[in-house]
This record gives structure tokens, C-alpha cells and sequence, in this order.
């Protein structure tokens, strides 16, 4: 039906915004990488060459994705939805530890993060659920069923990835937002965000003589306020990416010249790969990184905006809430701007399981925006 | 459905302008990291990633009065492993015991030691250093630097010591021009890794040393050779224990030698120069070192005797209570107070000028002289001489006068004191004293430093050294001059007597304590021309067998010396020859 009436929209701009990321991430992976892995596994393009097989395959996987009807999503939401918490149920019962938190399932060394799946199913899930309830979503009863269905799944993640339990609820969110008459909760809850942010020294402080702050938290707190108070302990991470980012400088120490990464930056390949950015491409390298990131999100809306129902809409709404959450939590971290928590930069930050997804992710919102037909 | 649409249209919108406001604000967190906090962070960042090395500045030469390097550098070589860059231990150890011919235990040790360094061993041989490099082991660092050389061996080893490990002087003008001689070290700031490892290729910051600056003595090589051997000789012939000689120029204090027999080898400080005795003990083996050297002329105390009859006399001209032609009368002995105290000669001189009492080295002459001059007198002349101060020369540990005090001085002391016994003093203290006495009143500071001059020989700094005027009047010491001069023409000094030459001096001979082992200490101190004063010589030669009297074994050393050195120094002819 729907092909006959016009010509099918397929967002190149989207795809070769991705690609680009995903390209410089390898060559930035390789810089950041290569003289550890060279020292590690005697071979410096280790990590770039497993980060471009997964990529690749991604890659792959999301033009594929993307020529699928995303209504077919409808049918699965339910069933990726219970799947995802049967895996996250396994993962902390049977999952492998890998510094002292239970992360990763799977077997031999085919093995991923069930978070990032989370992440996806409950896009998905939301996105059927709000488009079903229509304008009942303005009731409470509407609101209070979508944090119903997020909370609990987020609370698993939370458990042993604090980090990733904030995106799934920052994604929940985020969508609930868009899908909302009511605007004012949600600046009430921006305006608290603020200020617990504003006041996190002595607020901290307040909250662990209550005993509602454990002291290992409170002194991450410390830490984040003043990292060089710390140099050893909590703020080593932290204090080493600000060393990074500050030999930066406007230009940079170009491409490869980072010393930082020589060891002193721990993995500086994962979550701080930003900071490694900064050192060798300087401001207008890290800038530049971030406005490619802000025409990605741009695209993204493009597509919500004009996707031809609301549960597309709502889909890339997510996948555009999941992509900015990690983006602008990634480089606060790095920068020092929040505390210092885990989540890496997406399509950029080695990790195979987080460019898989999102690339699965890409491909759905691509998917939507191959269901756009053009006015003639 | 429609409406619902512009209302979520509006959403995203407000959605999209949020996040982007976001991450604007982390673009402005960027610019504030990156801009303003930069010389922080990267100053922080440097500091964690810069390595120090030293380079060892060269340290500065000694020279002599000819231009003679006397003590100088020559490249050695530091042998180090880097644990984290060994390939095979077993080789590394294997080799560097061959090469260098440790203990096996001690090198594996060190190799098996988890360092970023250790240092095997420091001032290895150049060319062992070179055949080390050869072998192109893994992790082993072989580094260039200085190590002080001598070339002429033991010449003049108690004046110019030697240097340590670090290559900082232990005795001698070594340690006392340290801060000169030394120079400043320079830097290597290399980039390392978080594991230690230099960054190869990245961009080095070098502070350059600064090289020490060169010493100039007065010493004179030439001088100090012929001494070192005119001393040998006499050792041997005398079977002493050690004979010393030093040679100054009287008109400024400039040392032209100081020999000290047994010399040791500077280049191999640790190694005695005399026989060690078996199953010594290391503190026995240190205290032997320290002995070593020691230096005779200026450490060591010792009685002067007759050489002292000098001061005596000029404190007697001085105080005008004597005259060369005065007459006194020697039978043999002089009385004081309860005691009787001989002359070297039993029989007594009889009836004699002052002056014929100087010749003969009389002491009932000079124990009359000191009791005219009286107790008060003789301590204030004493003093006035600069005796009981050091005499400031530049060379380190100098001793002090052993003197009676005042107080405790009776007439028996300062009859004994009068012909140089009772007390002690060190050689150089007698010749400067002397010096002062025959070169018109000048009490300079004898020393060998002259002059300092920068690697590159651009700056020149000179030394200069106090000199205190008006000891005695230059009456005084005129007729000074002429008693030390008749002493060498027709009295106890003859034997140093030169053809053509105008000869000053004294002669003397003490007894070491306790007087019954019958030690003697014999010496002699001529100058000349003795009119005009340009070299004075001090030989003490200690415990010689056989005949012990200064004048017999002691002058004609001096004479020999003075043959060789007047014309080398184009000292004047007296030009009366015979």
C-alpha cells in the first residue's frame, strides 16, 4: 500500500554520520590502544582489529535491520521484554565476574552485556506500551505503568551496573516526556536533578550522617570534587584523563602523541577514550567530535519528527535518548563534571557488546526512517 | 491523532534543544579544561612522566706552575641493568661476571633485583665498558662518565688526594677546591610510561653540565720531581721512615713543592704504599689508609729544635736585648733555675760572638737570649710571629702549635723553648714563621692555589691571599739574612753550602719523644740568594739510622736541591765566584 504511493525516504546523512564515528573510533582505538596492546599481546592493533570485526558485523546487521518493517517490533516487545529480564536474573545469578561485578554472559568467548539489550527491549516495550494507551498516558495511572514496567528492570541492572541503571531510567525518561501532556513533573524533576548537583558536596555529606550514603560513596564524592586531593586512591582515573585533557591544549598534541595513554590513562581505549581525543586533537578536535555527535542527534530527530506513527517516533525518540544520555554522561565524566562512574562513548569506546547495540539501534531508527514517504 | 502528533512534534523538539544545550555546556567545560587549566594540567602531567638523569659535569684539572695537567679526567664507563628489559638473565649474568670478574652471587643479585636500575658497578674501564656494549645484551646499560686521573701517579699524592666514588674529593686541594673543581651536573629529562619505560623518540629536555673550573697551582712538576727524588734517596741511604721537603717562594707564600716520602698512588688511594702486615683487621687496614695520607708537612707536630733558634733570635734583635756582636760564654752546659742543660757540644764553645753562637748552633747562647728576653717578652713575640695561628694554607686539616701556656711557663720552659724544644709545631708553620723573618717582616699565607679558569678558558679568576706586614722590622731581618747566611758559609750549615751561589739557613736536629729511644728527627731549612730571599726549602727527615745530625745529612740534600732548582728558576748568581 504504502509503496505505491511515493518514494521511500532512507536517511544516508544518519548511516554516514555513524560510519564516521565508527571509523574514527578505530583510528582512535588504535592510538589509544596500541601501545599497551603491543606490550599486552605483542601485537599493537589488537584492540582496534576485535572492535572492527564486531563493528563491521554491526554494521551489517543494522542496513539489514533497517529494510525491516519496524512494526514487526510490535510482535516481539513482549516477549523481548520478559526476555530481558530472564537474562539479567541469569547474568546476576550465573553471569562472569569481571572485577568483582557480575556483567557478562555467555560461553566460551562468545559472550555479551545483557544490559545493552535491556536497553533495546525496553525501548521497544515503552514505545508499544505508550502508543497503545494513547492519550491515557496523560492519566497517572498511564504514567505509573510505564515507571511500573521500567523501575523493577532497571533496579536488577542498577545492582551490579549502577551506571547502566541510569541511562534504562534516563531513556524511560526521556520517552515519557515526549509522549506527555503534562510538562511540569518532568522540570520539577530536571530542576531537582540541578540542584542535588548544585549542593552534592555538603548534601552528601548530610546524607551519609543519616546513613543513607555509604562512606565508600561519600568519598567518591570527595574525589569528584577534588580529584587532586586524591591522587592515588579514587581520583587516580579521573586526575589522569584531566591530565590528558589539559595537555591538549587548543590543537592538540596530534594524532598518536598522546603519552597519557602509555599506561598512565588505565584502559584508555574504553570508557576515557575522550580524554585521549583531547590530548591528541585538542579543542577543536573534541568539539568537532561533539557537534558530529549533535547533527547525529539532529538526524534522529529529523526521523521522530517525522515518522509516520508514534510508535516509530517513539522508538528513535529512544534511540535518540539512550545515544545523548551516554554521549553527555561520558564526557562529564571525563571531564570531571559528575562522579566518576563507567559508561562509554558510543560508536568510539572499545567495547563489543556497546557497538553492537547501538549499531542494532541505528539500524531500527534508519528502519523508521525508511517508512517516511516523500511528498512528491 | 493529528494533534497528538504536533504535540509530540513540539516534545521532541524541546527534547532535542535540551540535549544540545547539554552538551553545549560540556563544549564550555571543554574550553574551560583546555584552555585556561592547560599549563596546570600539562605542567601536573609532565612532572608525572619526566625522568631526571644526571650527566656528571667533568670535573675541573689540577695544573701546575708549567701547564702540566696534574690531575685530569678519563672516560670510564657505569655497567646497569634495567630489570624490565633483560631477555635472559642467565646470559647477562654470565657475561657481566666474566667482564668484569665480580662474584657470581653478587651480580645476580643485582640482576634479579626488580628496579627500574641498579647499577652493577660504577668506573669500569672504557674499554671494558666497550666490550660490554659489544655484546648488545638486552638491558644492560653501559653509560659513559668521568673518573679523576693522575697521570703522574703518586707525584705530590699528599697535596692533591684523590676522589671518590662520586668523583668528590677526600683529601688534599681535591676536597679543599671541591665546590670549584666539581662543576655543576647537567640533566636528562626523558618522557617515560607509567611503567618507567623511556619513550623512544620523544622529545628529550637537556640541561648541559657546567664542567668544573680549572685549578692552577703554583706547585711546579719539574721542582717537585727532583724532590720526590732527592727525599727517596735519602730515605734509602738514611733507612728513615719519611722525609719531607717543601720549597716556597718567600716573597708571596706560592708552595713550588711538598713531597711527603712514601708517596702513594693517587690513581689507587686504597693500596698501601709500605707492606701490609698479615691478618690485618679492616679497621687496622682504614687506620694504616688514614695514615697514608696524612700529610707530614702540615698534619703532623713535631719539635723543632735548632731551626727554631731562628724566631729566638729575631725576637732577641727585635726587642734589641741582643747584638751579632755581643758575647757570650758556652762551657758546655747552662744552669736554669734548678736544671742543667748541655750543649751539643760537650766540651762547650767558650767565649763567642752572638753570631759565632748561631754558627755553632750553641744553645747556652739562645737559653741566654730567651732569659734576657723574659717570659712575657717571649710568648708576645711568640704571638707577634703568628706562631700559635694556623697558617692558612689551602690544604686541609692543618695542625695546631702545641704550646706551653703562659701561665704555666717557668724559665726551664723558656730556655728549652728558646732552642726549639717543649713544644711542637708543624713544618709548614715553621718555614712561613721563618719566612716572614728573612723576607723583611711579611708574614704571607703559604699556598698552591693560583688562580682558577673556566673549561672553556673564558674567565679567569685569581686568588688572593693575605699577607701580615711588619712581623720585624726589615733591620731585623737583614741581619737575619747575614746569621743565616754566615750559618751556611763558615758554621753548622756548610754542607749546604753552593758554589757561587748566596746561601742562607739552619740546621737542626730534635729528638723525638720519649728521648730515650734515641729517635731523632733531622732538618734544615736554607733560602736564597740569602741577600734577597727567592726560595726557601725545609727538608725533615724522619728517624734516620746512623749519623742523625741535620747539618750532616739534612744541608747537602737542600744543597743538591737548590744546584738543580736555582739555575731551572734563573735565581741570581751571587757573581763573586771563586
Amino acid at each position: 500500500m504504502a509503496k505505491k504511493k511515493g518514494k521511500h525516504f532512507y536517511d544516508y546523512s544518519l548511516l554516514f554520520c555513524v560510519i564516521f564515528l565508527t571509523a574514527f573510533g578505530l583510528v582512535m582505538i588504535y592510538s589509544a590502544s596500541s601501545y599497551t596492546a603491543q606490550l599486552m599481546y605483542d601485537d599493537a592493533s589488537y584492540f582496534m582489529m576485535r572492535q572492527l570485526k564486531i563493528a563491521g558485523a554491526g554494521l551489517l546487521g543494522a542496513l539489514l535491520i533497517s529494510k525491516i518493517n519496524y512494526h514487526i517490533y510490535e510482535r516481539v516487545a513482549v516477549f523481548g521484554y520478559l526476555l530481558s529480564y530472564v537474562l539479567m536474573i541469569a547474568v546476576s545469578l550465573f553471569g562472569r565476574r569481571v572485577n568483582g561485578k557480575r556483567r557478562w554472559l555467555g560461553v566460551g568467548s562468545l559472550s555479551f552485556q545483557p544490559t545493552e539489550l535491556v536497553k533495546i527491549t525496553l525501548i521497544i516495550a515503552l514505545a508499544l506500551v505508550i502508543t497503545k494507551m494513547d492519550s491515557q498516558i496523560n492519566s497517572l495511572r498511564g504514567s505509573g505503568l510505564v515507571i511500573v514496567m521500567t523501575l523493577p528492570i532497571a533496579g536488577i541492572v542498577a545492582a551490579n551496573n549502577l551506571s547502566s541503571g541510569i541511562i534504562i531510567v534516563g531513556i524511560a525518561f526521556i520517552m515519557l516526556f515526549v509522549a506527555c501532556k503534562i510538562k511540569w513533573p518532568f522540570f520539577v524533576c530536571g530542576a531537582a536533578g540541578v540542584g542535588v548537583f548544585a549542593t552534592a558536596g555538603p548534601l552528601a555529606i548530610f546524607l551519609e550522617k543519616i546513613n543513607l550514603l555509604q562512606p565508600y560513596q561519600l568519598e567518591r564524592i570527595h574525589v569528584w570534587l577534588n580529584p587532586e586531593a586524591y591522587p592515588q586512591d579514587g581520583g587516580f582515573q579521573v586526575l589522569q584523563g584531566l591530565y590528558a585533557i589539559g595537555s591538549g591544549g587548543l590543537v592538540g598534541k596530534g594524532l598518536g602523541e598522546s603519552i597519557q595513554k602509555m599506561g598512565f590513562v588505565p584502559e584508555a581505549q574504553n570508557d576515557m577514550i575522550f580524554s585521549i581525543i583531547c590530548e591528541e586533537l585538542g579543542l577543536f578536535g573534541a568539539a568537532s567530535i561533539i557537534l558530529v555527535f549533535l547533527f547525529l542527534l539532529y538526524r534522529l530527530m529529523l526521523i521522530a519528527e517525522n515518522a509516520p506513527d508514534l510508535f516509530g517516533a517513539l522508538l528513535v525518540v529512544g534511540v535518540m535518548g539512550h545515544i545523548a544520555i551516554q554521549v553527555i554522561l561520558n564526557i562529564a565524566v571525563v571531564t570531571n563534571t559528575i562522579p566518576n562512574t563507567g559508561i562509554t562513548l558510543p560508536f568510539i569506546s572499545y567495547g563489543g557488546t556497546s557497538v553492537l547495540f547501538f549499531m542494532i539501534e541505528i539500524g531500527m531508527a534508519l528502519g523508521v526512517s525508511n517508512q517516511i514517504r516523500l511528498e512528491k | 491523532m493529528e494533534h497528538n502528533r504536533t504535540r509530540h512534534r513540539k516534545n521532541i523538539t524541546v527534547l532535542s534543544i535540551v540535549l544540545c544545550l547539554c552538551m553545549v555546556g560540556l563544549i564550555g567545560r571543554l574550553v574551560y579544561l583546555m584552555m585556561f587549566c592547560s599549563l596546570h594540567y600539562s605542567r601536573m602531567a609532565e612532572d608525572l612522566h619526566e625522568r631526571e638523569r644526571t650527566i656528571k659535569a667533568a670535573r675541573g684539572n689540577i695544573i701546575d706552575a708549567t701547564g702540566q695537567k696534574i690531575a685530569s679526567n678519563r672516560s670510564v664507563c657505569t655497567i646497569s641493568v634495567i630489570y624490565n628489559q633483560i631477555e635472559d638473565r642467565e646470559t647477562v649474568i654470565a657475561a657481566l661476571c666474566e667482564e668484569l670478574g665480580m662474584e657470581e652471587s653478587a651480580v645476580r643479585k643485582r640482576v634479579e633485583k626488580r628496579s627500574s636500575r641498579e647499577i652493577i658497578r660504577t668506573n669500569v674501564d672504557k674499554e671494558t665498558g666497550d666490550r660490554i656494549r659489544a655484546r648488545k645484551l638486552p638491558g644492560v646499560k653501559v653509560d659513559e662518565d668521568y673518573k679523576r686521573y693522575y697521570p703522574y701517579g703518586s707525584l705530590a699524592s699528599r697535596v692533591l688526594g684523590f676522589t671518590g666514588g662520586d668523583n668528590q674529593g677526600i683529601v688534599g686541594l681535591e676536597v679543599m677546591y671541591e665546590q670549584i673543581l666539581k662543576g655543576i651536573d647537567g640533566k636528562i629529562l626523558t618522557m617515560t610510561d607509567a611503567a618507567g619505560v623511556e619513550i623512544e623518540n620523544a622529545a628529550e629536555d637537556r640541561v648541559e653540565p657546567v664542567a668544573g673550573r680549572d685549578l692552577i697551582i703554583s706547585l711546579d712538576i719539574n721542582i717537585q720531581k727532583y724532590c720526590e727524588q732527592a727525599a727517596y734517596e735519602t730515605m734509602e741511604r738514611k733507612g728513615a721512615k719519611g722525609v719531607s721537603i717543601l720549597v716556597m717562594n718567600p716573597k708571596n707564600g706560592e708552595m713550588l713543592a711538598m713531597v711527603s716520602v712514601p708517596e702513594f698512588d693517587c690513581n689507587d688511594p686504597f693500596a698501601l704504599n709500605t707492606e701490609a702486615p698479615a691478618g690485618i683487621s679492616a679497621a687496622g687496614m682504614q687506620e694504616l689508609l688514614n695514615q697514608m695520607w696524612r700529610n707530614p708537612a702540615i698534619n703532623d707536630t713535631y719539635e723543632p729544635g735548632s731551626t727554631f733558634k731562628i724566631i729566638t733570635a729575631a725576637a732577641g734583635l727585635e726587642a734589641g736585648v741582643v747584638t751579632p756582636e755581643d758575647t757570650f760564654s758556652c762551657p758546655g752546659y747552662r744552669i736554669v733555675e734548678d736544671r742543667r742543660i748541655r750543649c751539643h757540644k760537650v766540651g762547650g764553645h767558650g767565649t763567642e760572638t752572638f753570631l759565632e753562637g748561631a754558627m755553632n748552633s750553641c744553645n747556652p747562647v739562645f737559653i741566654d737570649v730567651g732569659q734576657r728576653l723574659g717570659i712575657e717578652n717571649y710568648v708576645r713575640y711568640f704571638d707577634q710571629f703568628g706562631l700559635r695561628q694556623k697558617t692558612g694554607i689551602d690544604l686541609p686539616g692543618e695542625a695546631s702549635t702545641i704550646m706551653h701556656k703562659k701561665e704555666n711557663m717557668g724559665l726551664v720552659e723558656l730556655a728549652t723553648v728558646s732552642f726549639g724544644q717543649s713544644f711542637q709545631i708543624t713544618p709548614i708553620q715553621l718555614i712561613t714563621t721563618a719566612v716572614s723573618v728573612i723576607n723583611g717582616g711579611d708574614r704571607i699565607t703559604p699556598h698552591f692555589a693560583v688562580k682558577t679558569v673556566s673549561a672553556d678558558g673564558n674567565s679567569v679568576s685569581e686568588f688572593s691571599w693575605p699577607v701580615q706586614k711588619g712581623i720585624v722590622s726589615e733591620k731585623t731581618s737583614a741581619t737575619m739574612r747575614m746569621i743565616l747566611e754566615h750559618v751556611v758559609s763558615e758554621g753548622s750549615g756548610n754542607k749546604a753550602a753552593i758554589e757561587g751561589y748566596r746561601i742562607g739557613g739552619k740546621t737542626a736536629t730534635s729528638e723525638k719523644l720519649p728521648r730515650s729511644l734515641k729517635k731523632y728527627i733531622s732538618s734544615f731549612i736554607g733560602f736564597a740568594p740569602a741577600d734577597d730571599p727567592q726560595i726557601i726549602a725545609l727538608i725533615t727527615i724522619d728517624e734516620p739510622q746512623g749519623i742523625y745530625y741535620g747539618g750532616t745529612i739534612a744541608a747537602p740534600v737542600i744543597a743538591d736541591i737548590f744546584r738543580n732548582i736555582l739555575p731551572y728558576l734563573r735565581i741570581g748568581e751571587s757573581g763573586n765566584k771563586g
